[in-house]
């Protein structure tokens, strides 16, 4: 019996894990390259939710075949990163690149309140629901266990094969060694001819297009309803710090950690559930401020 | 000039005030109670840190207020609702700021908000203490012993309302040009330097951090007591981020900038769900980006540039040296 509970809230949480790896990889490498925290992160991963779920529930309509969803969430996250994520990296965030850390918080959070009126302005405040690709996919059985096979194939594979592609881009190809250089120093690569602006917008566009996909992806899986920016903003907020802001590969880990440390509480202390990630994000930081794998960096005097 | 002959006029009109519009009163209260903890971010702007979490003592100021009401049975006493929300928030601020002061910038303003987080789930979990998401209702107290009507109720806090907040604002200005204050710019500008002076930055910090607690849970606990009640999203993040929205909207170089922002703020909030229907957050959202993009001074700080530059004085405060160089360095 106790077993089984442990199973299910392992794969309660790599599912839950692998959403939050989306959302939270597309923050730190956009802290990485640009230093810049993106407090309207969270509203992409939800507008990415109601793009699908609308798309979803419209495809639907027109009886076209449910496998169809799978290329969608695909479709619909690049819409969202290429248009919104694009415009605002283009027409705000190049204005504020000399800004101090605080006011470009604070530009972020602008366009986070913004967002926020935008989708229920568009999408009213009525919660969607979407479920279609969940049982499309059926259910396995994990030892004695039924689980949508989404949630325990589907988004795992998904992030992990993000997370292998994000590396490969980033160590083996040229636009992903351009992105690499101007992390390290960008100067130096301005320096040598590498156009930092271009690579600011491509950075901001690809983490972007992650958010929403992790929205478009967590959308058959949960009510998609106001709010859901908002808490999943925290959310990815903890894991990229728990990881140390800037690092790929630990924010695998840390969502991982997050995942499963929040589904073992909604068994084992369920008033606990919500407070779980800050819990590890803030013990985290204690011993280490700069995140499990992140680099302590000298003071400048 | 600002602070001696504007403050005291601006503090007279209002306690004039509800003998002339006496139906501002209750937006007025609201407006003086949610500066108190815009006071406490522009002091810890000072050292250029924004706390993404202080929403956490204003909901530990309202939900003491309600706690310590009830338990003094009937609503309590006003007075003593203040200072327990007081008491309770230094204690708090103590705690979490122990902790907070040893990060910077972004993870000194994520670490706040990851505790105010916290908070937020227990108040919201813990149903059976502080009845959950409905909030926890907090009965009329009486003021200074006295039982009063509810017209008579509103009309004290707004006078109780207004005398903290002119007390506070006048506090931090004296704060801001004391050695704590001058130790905060430093912490700004190298903190390094500040620690080979013989200065600790994290004491500094502690000691500025608890005092915008204190304001924090002060506001808080007003807010709560007029309203009735006491939410968990007092303490969600987004209120923060709107104690900081405040701050840079009023301006974060003067004190009298939270007063401004607070006023701004909900003006603008009031008006818009009124005139626009359910745009008010957008249109805020613009009005940052705008006060942020060109005129980042603030409205405070904007108008005292404009009053120097039309007296002639070019005394516009010129990014240093050193500000420039650590620019170029990035």
């Amino acid at each position: 019996m106790s077993f089984q509970i442990l199973v299910l809230a392992a794969l309660d949480g790599i599912a839950y894990g692998a959403l939050v790896f989306l959302v939270a990889v597309g923050m730190t490498l956009v802290f990485g390259v640009m230093r810049i925290l993106n407090v309207a992160h969270g509203s992409f991963y939800a507008l990415g939710a109601y793009a699908a779920a609308s798309l979803g529930i419209a495809m639907a309509g027109m009886g076209l075949s449910p496998w169809l969803a799978f290329p969608m969430f695909i479709v619909a996250a690049a819409v969202v990163g290429i248009t919104v994520g694009g415009l605002m990296e283009r027409f705000l965030l190049q204005r504020i690149y000399g800004y101090e850390e605080t006011l470009q918080l604070l530009v972020t959070f602008a366009v986070f309140m913004m967002l926020e009126n935008v989708q229920r302005l568009v999408w009213g405040v009525q919660p969607y629901f979407y479920s279609d690709p969940l049982r499309q996919l059926g259910n396995v059985n994990v030892a004695g266990i039924t689980y949508t096979a989404y949630q325990t194939l589907f988004l795992p594979i998904v992030a992990l094969a993000v997370l292998i592609g994000l590396r490969w881009f980033l160590r083996y190809t040229l636009a992903g060694s351009v992105i690499v250089a101007v992390t390290e120093d960008r100067e130096a690569a301005t320096a040598i001819g590498i156009n930092a602006r271009r690579v600011f917008f491509l950075t901001f566009v690809i983490g972007v297009t992650l958010a929403s996909l992790g929205g478009a992806l967590a959308s058959p899986t949960t009510s998609v309803l106001p709010g859901m920016g908002a808490e999943m903003i925290v959310l990815s907020f903890a894991v990229a710090a728990t990881a140390g802001l800037g690092q790929i590969e630990g924010a695998a880990v840390a969502a991982l950690m997050i995942g499963l440390g929040r589904s073992t509480a909604v068994f084992f202390a369920p008033e606990l559930e919500v407070v779980m990630p800050y819990l590890i994000m803030v013990l985290v930081l204690l011993i280490r401020p700069e995140g499990l794998f992140g680099k302590s960096t000298a003071r400048k005097i | 000039m600002l602070m001696r002959v504007i403050f005291p006029a601006i503090v007279l009109l209002a306690a004039l005030n509800p003998l002339v519009f006496p139906q501002w009163d209750a937006f007025l209260t609201i407006v003086f109670a949610k500066a108190l903890p815009v006071i406490g971010i522009i002091l810890l702007l000072q050292a250029g840190q924004v706390s993404f979490g202080h929403a956490m003592f204003f909901a530990i100021g309202a939900y003491t207020a309600g706690f310590v009401g009830r338990w003094m049975g009937g609503g309590g006493e006003l007075v003593l609702l203040l200072l327990a929300a007081l008491a309770i928030s230094v204690l708090a601020g103590l705690f979490v700021g122990i902790f907070v002061v040893r990060y910077r910038y972004i993870f000194f303003a994520m670490l706040n908000l990851a505790f105010s987080m916290v908070l937020f789930s227990l108040l919201e979990k813990f149903i059976h203490i502080t009845g959950g998401s409905d909030g926890l209702r907090i009965a009329r107290p009486t003021l200074f012993g006295q039982e009063m009507s509810r017209a008579n109720y509103e009309f004290g806090i707004y006078y109780v309302s207004l005398a903290l907040l002119a007390l506070a604002i006048f506090g931090a200005w004296r704060l801001m040009d004391s050695p704590v204050g001058h130790a905060m710019k430093a912490i700004k500008s190298n903190e390094t330097r500040v620690e080979y002076l013989g200065i600790s930055p994290r004491r500094t910090l502690l000691v500025v951090y608890v005092v915008s607690a204190a304001l924090a849970g002060v506001g808080g606990a007003l807010v709560g007591v007029f309203q009735g009640i006491a939410t968990p999203d007092y303490a969600y993040w987004t209120r923060s981020g709107e104690f900081v929205f405040v701050a840079i909207l009023g301006g974060a170089g003067q004190v009298l900038g939270a007063l401004a922002g607070s006023f701004s703020f909900e003006f603008i909030r009031v008006t818009a769900a009124a005139y626009l229907g359910d745009t008010w957050q957008l249109t805020l959202g613009l009005m940052l980006l705008g006060i942020i993009l060109f005129a980042p001074a603030g409205i405070v700080g904007s108008l005292v540039n404009v009053g120097n530059r039309w007296r002639g004085r070019r005394t516009r405060e010129k990014p240093s040296p050193l500000g420039q160089a650590r620019e170029a360095v990035r």
